[in-house]
C-alpha cells in the first residue's frame, strides 16, 4: 500500500449563532465534528452518525438539518444555529427551554438538543399545533429515557409560552 | 418554617444545563480550544464471529500520516496480558471465560478488539485501522440457543456442551406436588435479545497529568469506583494515583456497569505511553456489536394448581444465551429464577437453568435485568391457568397474592446479591385494586362487544411484579457545609438521567434545614467520594439517597452541638431552618456557613470570616482548639449498607387492538399502579416509568437483534433496529401510586429505576392472546409474526 499523505485542508468560514469562525478542515470532515471538535459547541451532540436519531440536528437557515448528515465544507454559505444560539441575547432560554424544564421533557439530556432545535424550527411554523401536530413534530427524534410523554407536553407547553408573549 | 421537600415535584436542578447545551459528557472533554494536543483512537473489530487469527500485520499503519501507535495483543503486558476479569464470580459459573483486551489467537463474535490505533484524530485513526491485514482461519458459529444446546460446535474448546453454567434451586418437592396436583400444565416459551442503547454510546477519555504525577480518566460509566480499581489493577498503578471522573452521562440502561471495558484499559494505556491525552467514542454500529445485549431465553414451565388456580408446585426451566463471554457472571439468569415469583407463592419450587455460550456480543444487564423473562414465564402460566379453569385472570392472581400480613416473607431462595430473597413489605391486593379501576378491568367486556360490533377486534392483559432494588454491598456520602452557608454534598454512585442532583438535594435540604438552592449534590468523581460501588439494580435512590440522609443528619448533629456553643443553648432547644440555627422562641441565632468558620479553628485569618475563627478570637484558652473526638469543619461522612434489598412492585394492564387484516397492534390504553415505598420526588419517578414503558414497548413489539446462522448482527444501526418514536408509544400512560414503605430504610424509599419495563412483555402477550383467542409464547411479536401465527391456528 502506498504511503498515505496529509490530507487537503480547505479554509473555511462557518456562521454559527451569529460568529463567524475561520477553520482549515478536510473535505470528508463532518459538519458535527467540526461543530463538536473544531468550534467546541458541544451542545451539538452524535447519537448514531447516519441520520436516524436527530441528535445532532441543528439550524440551517432556520431549517431543521442533521449535522451529522454534512460535510462542514458544505455549510459555509449558511447562518447555522445550534443548541448554543437558542436562548436570547440575555441568555434567557428561549420557551420551548422553558418549556422542556416545566414538563420533565428530559432525562439524560443527550437528545435534547435535538429535540430542542427542532420544536423551535417548528412552532416557527406552526405556532399552534394540534395534539397530534405536536406528537408529528417530534417524531423524527430518538429519546431513549423520557418514553416521549412529557416531551409531547413541553411541545405543547412552549406553544403556550410563546402564544402568551 | 421550611417546607419539607420530600414527596414534593421540585423542578430539575441539572436542567438549565443541558438545555442551553451546556451538559459536559466524555466526548465533550478535551475539545474546543482543549482539544488541540488530543489524540483520537479507533479499534479494529473482528469481521467473524467465530475464528482463530494466524496472523496480524500492521505494517502499513505507521505510515498514514498522523498515526502515533498500533497495539494488538502482542504488545500487552503484565496484567494487561491477562484476560479481563470475572466481575462477579459465583460458585456455578464453572466455566466462565472472558475476553483480552485484544484478542489472542481467536475471536468469538463479530466485533471484538483485534487491535487499537491511536492517531491525531478520529478520521486517521479509522484509515490507519483499514490497513492492518488480519489473517483468519474461520470457524463455524454457534448462533442462538438452539445451535448452543445442540452443542454441535463449540463456542469455547474447553467448555463441553457450551454450558459456562448450571444452577438449580428448589423449595420443597415441586415435581411431587405438580404430580398430586389436581390440575397441570406444560409452558414452552421465548424471548428475543434486545439492549440498552443509550443515545450515548461508550466512551473514555484519559490523561497522564505529569505535573501532578497521576492518571485522570473520563469514563461514560455506571461505577466510577470500579473502573477506578480495574484501570489501577491492569495498568499496575496504584489506586491512589487514579482519578475517575463520570462527567454527563447520555443514558446507561446497564450496559455501563460493565467495566473494564477493554478500550477503558487501552485509552489510559496508550495515553501513559504516549504522554498524550487519548480519546476513544464508539460509534453506534460499534454500540451494536461491541457492547452488550440481553433478554434472549429459552423457558420450559411445568405447573401444579387446584381449582382455584392457586399454585401447588412450580417447576421451571429455562436456558439463557450469554453471548462470547460472562464478565459479568450469572446476574441476570440468577435474577430470572427468583424474581419469576414475583407477588406470588409458588407452593413447591425447582428452578434450574443453564447459562449457554453463543459466538455473539456478551449478554450482561439490561433494565430489569432478567425480570422481563422471569415476568413474562410467571404471567404467562397466570394466563394459561386462568384460561384452562375457565376463571377470572384478576382473580386467579389474588388468590396467589401474598398477603400484607405476611411480610416479612421469606421465599427460602438465594437472590443475586448472595442473600436471602426476603420482600420486606407490600401490599399487592390494594395494588390489584386501583389497577382494576384504573384500567376498568370489568368494563372490559362491554368495550369489547362495542369494538366488536363495528368490526374491531381488541384484547386485555394484566401482568404483576416484584422487584429487588437497592442491593448492597453500600454506598456512601459526604455532606460539608462550606463558609458561605453552600452546602456540597457527594455521593459515589454515578448518575445517567435520573435527576440525582435534585432529588439527593431534596433529602439533605429537609434533614439538614437548608434552602435547597444552598445545595449542590457531586457523584461520580472518585477525588470526592472514593468509597462507592454504582448506579444499578434501582439503587440509587435506596442507596446512595440513605447514605446522604445519614451524612446530612451527621451534620446537623455536629452544627447543633456548635450552635449549643456559641448560642450558649442546650441542643435540645435548637432548631435549623432555612439554614440559621436558633434558639426556638427567642431572637437568638447563628447561620451555618458561621458555625463552618467556627468549626475549623484558624491560625491565619485571610477575610473577615475567618478572623472569627483564629486562636485569638474563639475557644476556651485551656481547651484543645479541636475537642477531643471532634475534626475541623463542619461536614458528615456516613455509609448505608442495608443486610438485603428492598422490594418494589407493581402491575401494568393494556388494552391493544389488533387489526384484522393487517395484523398490526396497537396500544389503546396502558396502565401502571407502581409501589416504589415513599417517593422522593414524583415528577421524577413518573419520568422514569415512562420511559421503561417505551423501552418495554419496545422490545415487546420492535427490537430484535436479528443475527444470521454465520454469527452477523444484520441489523446494527438505527436504520434496522427499530427503536420507539413517538408513533409507537401510546398517547397516555396512566400512573398511579401506592406507598408501602421499606423498613429497610430511614426513608422508607424503595428503587424504581427499572420498574416500567420489566412486566411489559407479558402485558401485551396478554393482551394480544385475549384479543386473538390464542395463547402468545414468543416475543417480541410483529405484524407478521401475528400473521402467521393466524395461520397457524386456523389450520
Amino acid at each position: 500500500m502506498n504511503e498515505i499523505r496529509r490530507e487537503t485542508r480547505h479554509e473555511i468560514r462557518l456562521r454559527v449563532n451569529g460568529v463567524t469562525h475561520e477553520l482549515r478542515v478536510p473535505a470528508r470532515r463532518l459538519l458535527s465534528d467540526a461543530l463538536r471538535h473544531d468550534l467546541g459547541l458541544t451542545g451539538t451532540h452524535v447519537g448514531c452518525e447516519h441520520g436516524v436519531c436527530g441528535a445532532c440536528t441543528i439550524l440551517l437557515d432556520g431549517e431543521p438539518a442533521r449535522a451529522c448528515l454534512m460535510l462542514a465544507v458544505t455549510a459555509t454559505a449558511h447562518e447555522i444555529t445550534t443548541v448554543e444560539g437558542l436562548a436570547g441575547p440575555d441568555g434567557e432560554p428561549n420557551a420551548v427551554q422553558r418549556a422542556f424544564a416545566e414538563c420533565h421533557g428530559l432525562q439524560c439530556g443527550f437528545c435534547t438538543p435535538g429535540f430542542l432545535t427542532t420544536v423551535t424550527a417548528g412552532l416557527r411554523r406552526d405556532p399552534r399545533p394540534t395534539h397530534e401536530g405536536a406528537r408529528d413534530m417530534i417524531a423524527g427524534n430518538l429519546c431513549r429515557c423520557t418514553g416521549y410523554q412529557n416531551i409531547v407536553r413541553a411541545v405543547e407547553r412552549a406553544a403556550e409560552l410563546e402564544s402568551s408573549r | 418554617m421550611t417546607t419539607r421537600l420530600m414527596g414534593q415535584p421540585v423542578a430539575r436542578v441539572e436542567d438549565r444545563r443541558f438545555l442551553l447545551g451546556e451538559g459536559r459528557y466524555v466526548d465533550d472533554v478535551l475539545t474546543g480550544p482543549d482539544g488541540p494536543g488530543t489524540l483520537h483512537a479507533a479499534v479494529l473489530r473482528s469481521p467473524h464471529a467465530h475464528a482463530r487469527i494466524l496472523d496480524i500485520d500492521v505494517s502499513g499503519v505507521l505510515d498514514v500520516d498522523g498515526v502515533h501507535a498500533v497495539y494488538t495483543y502482542d504488545d500487552l503486558t503484565g496484567p494487561m496480558a491477562e484476560p479481563l476479569p470475572v466481575l462477579i464470580p459465583h460458585p456455578a459459573l464453572t466455566h466462565g471465560r472472558t475476553q483480552y483486551a485484544l484478542a489472542r489467537d481467536e475471536v468469538n463474535h463479530v466485533g471484538e478488539a483485534i487491535a487499537f490505533v491511536v492517531a491525531e484524530d478520529r478520521y486517521l485513526a479509522e484509515d490507519a485501522v483499514d490497513r492492518i491485514v488480519v489473517d483468519y482461519e474461520v470457524l463455524p458459529a454457534v448462533v442462538g440457543l438452539d445451535a448452543a444446546r445442540a452443542a454441535d460446535r463449540l463456542v469455547h474448546d474447553d467448555v463441553p456442551g457450551n454450558v459456562g453454567a448450571r444452577l438449580e434451586q428448589t423449595v420443597g418437592d415441586a415435581p411431587a406436588a405438580i404430580a398430586a396436583a389436581p390440575h397441570r400444565l406444560a409452558l414452552d416459551l421465548e424471548i428475543e435479545r434486545s439492549a440498552c442503547m443509550p443515545m450515548e454510546g461508550r466512551g473514555t477519555v484519559a490523561r497522564w497529568d505529569r505535573d501532578a504525577d497521576r492518571l485522570v480518566l473520563w469514563s461514560s460509566t455506571q461505577t466510577s469506583t470500579g473502573v477506578r480499581a480495574a484501570v489501577a489493577a491492569k495498568l499496575g498503578l496504584d489506586i491512589g494515583r487514579v482519578d475517575v471522573i463520570t462527567p454527563d452521562v447520555g443514558g446507561g440502561f446497564g450496559v455501563k456497569i460493565v467495566h473494564p471495558w477493554p478500550e477503558e484499559l487501552l485509552v489510559p494505556m496508550a495515553a501513559r505511553a504516549l504522554d498524550r491525552a487519548v480519546k476513544f467514542t464508539e460509534d453506534r454500529r460499534e454500540h451494536f456489536v461491541s457492547s452488550a445485549h440481553e433478554r434472549g431465553q429459552t423457558q420450559h414451565v411445568e405447573v401444579g394448581f387446584d381449582d382455584d388456580g392457586r399454585l401447588l408446585g412450580l417447576d421451571v426451566e429455562f436456558w439463557h444465551d450469554h453471548g462470547a463471554y460472562t464478565p459479568y457472571g450469572l446476574i441476570v439468569p440468577i435474577i430470572t429464577s427468583t424474581q419469576l415469583l414475583g407477588p406470588y407463592k409458588p407452593g413447591a419450587y425447582r428452578v434450574a437453568f443453564e447459562s449457554m455460550y453463543t459466538n455473539t456480543v456478551i449478554v450482561t444487564p439490561y433494565r430489569g435485568a432478567g425480570r422481563p423473562q422471569g415476568c413474562f414465564a410467571m404471567e404467562r402460566t397466570m394466563d394459561a391457568i386462568a384460561a384452562y379453569l375457565g376463571r377470572d385472570r384478576a382473580e386467579v392472581r389474588a388468590v396467589n397474592f401474598i398477603r400484607p400480613d405476611e411480610f416479612p416473607y421469606d421465599h427460602g431462595l438465594v437472590f443475586q446479591d448472595g442473600r436471602a430473597l426476603e420482600y420486606d413489605s407490600g401490599d399487592y391486593p390494594a395494588s390489584l385494586d386501583k389497577l382494576r379501576k384504573l384500567i376498568d378491568w370489568d368494563g372490559f367486556a362491554a368495550f369489547r362487544r362495542a369494538c366488536a360490533e363495528q368490526g374491531r377486534t381488541v384484547g386485555i392483559g394484566l401482568a404483576c411484579y416484584v422487584e429487588g432494588t437497592g442491593v448492597g454491598p453500600y454506598e456512601g456520602a459526604h455532606v460539608h457545609v462550606e463558609t458561605t452557608g453552600k452546602v456540597k454534598v457527594a455521593t459515589g454512585l454515578t448518575t445517567q438521567g435520573q435527576s440525582h442532583a435534585t432529588a439527593f438535594a431534596q433529602i439533605v435540604a429537609d434533614e439538614l434545614g437548608v434552602r435547597f438552592d444552598d445545595v449542590e449534590v457531586v457523584t461520580g468523581d472518585t477525588r470526592r467520594m472514593p468509597y462507592a460501588v454504582g448506579t444499578f439494580a434501582s439503587r440509587a435512590a435506596v442507596m446512595s439517597g440513605s447514605a446522604i440522609h445519614k451524612a446530612a443528619r451527621r451534620t446537623r448533629e455536629k452544627a447543633l452541638r456548635l450552635a449549643a456553643d456559641a448560642l450558649e443553648a442546650s441542643v435540645e432547644d435548637l432548631e435549623i431552618v432555612d439554614g440559621i440555627v436558633g434558639v426556638r422562641g427567642t431572637d437568638r441565632s447563628v447561620p451555618l456557613g458561621t458555625l463552618s468558620v467556627l468549626s475549623n479553628p484558624l491560625r491565619y485569618a485571610f477575610d473577615e470570616a475567618s478572623q472569627a475563627a483564629t486562636q485569638f478570637s474563639v475557644g476556651d484558652a485551656e481547651a484543645p482548639p479541636v475537642a477531643e473526638g471532634e475534626e475541623p469543619g463542619l461536614e458528615g461522612r456516613d455509609f448505608y449498607s442495608p443486610v438485603h434489598a428492598t422490594f418494589a412492585s407493581g402491575m401494568h394492564a393494556v388494552i391493544v387492538e389488533t387489526d384484522p387484516e393487517t395484523a398490526e397492534i396497537r396500544i389503546l390504553r396502558y396502565a401502571v399502579v407502581h409501589d416504589c415505598g415513599h417517593l422522593i420526588n414524583p415528577m421524577v419517578v413518573e419520568g422514569q416509568i415512562h420511559g421503561g414503558v417505551a423501552q418495554g414497548i419496545g422490545g415487546a413489539l420492535y427490537e430484535r437483534m436479528a443475527y444470521d446462522d454465520s454469527g452477523q448482527l444484520l441489523n446494527a444501526s438505527f436504520m434496522d433496529f427499530l427503536m420507539p418514536y413517538v408513533s409507537e408509544i401510546p398517547d397516555a400512560i396512566d400512573i398511579d401510586h401506592l406507598e408501602t414503605p421499606s423498613p429497610l430504610n430511614p426513608l422508607g424509599i424503595k428503587g424504581a429505576g427499572e420498574a416500567g419495563v420489566i412486566p411489559v412483555s407479558a402485558v401485551i402477550a396478554a393482551a394480544i392472546s385475549d384479543a386473538e383467542g390464542f395463547p402468545i409464547t414468543a416475543m417480541p411479536i410483529s405484524p407478521s409474526d401475528l400473521h402467521t401465527l393466524r395461520e397457524e391456528h386456523r389450520a
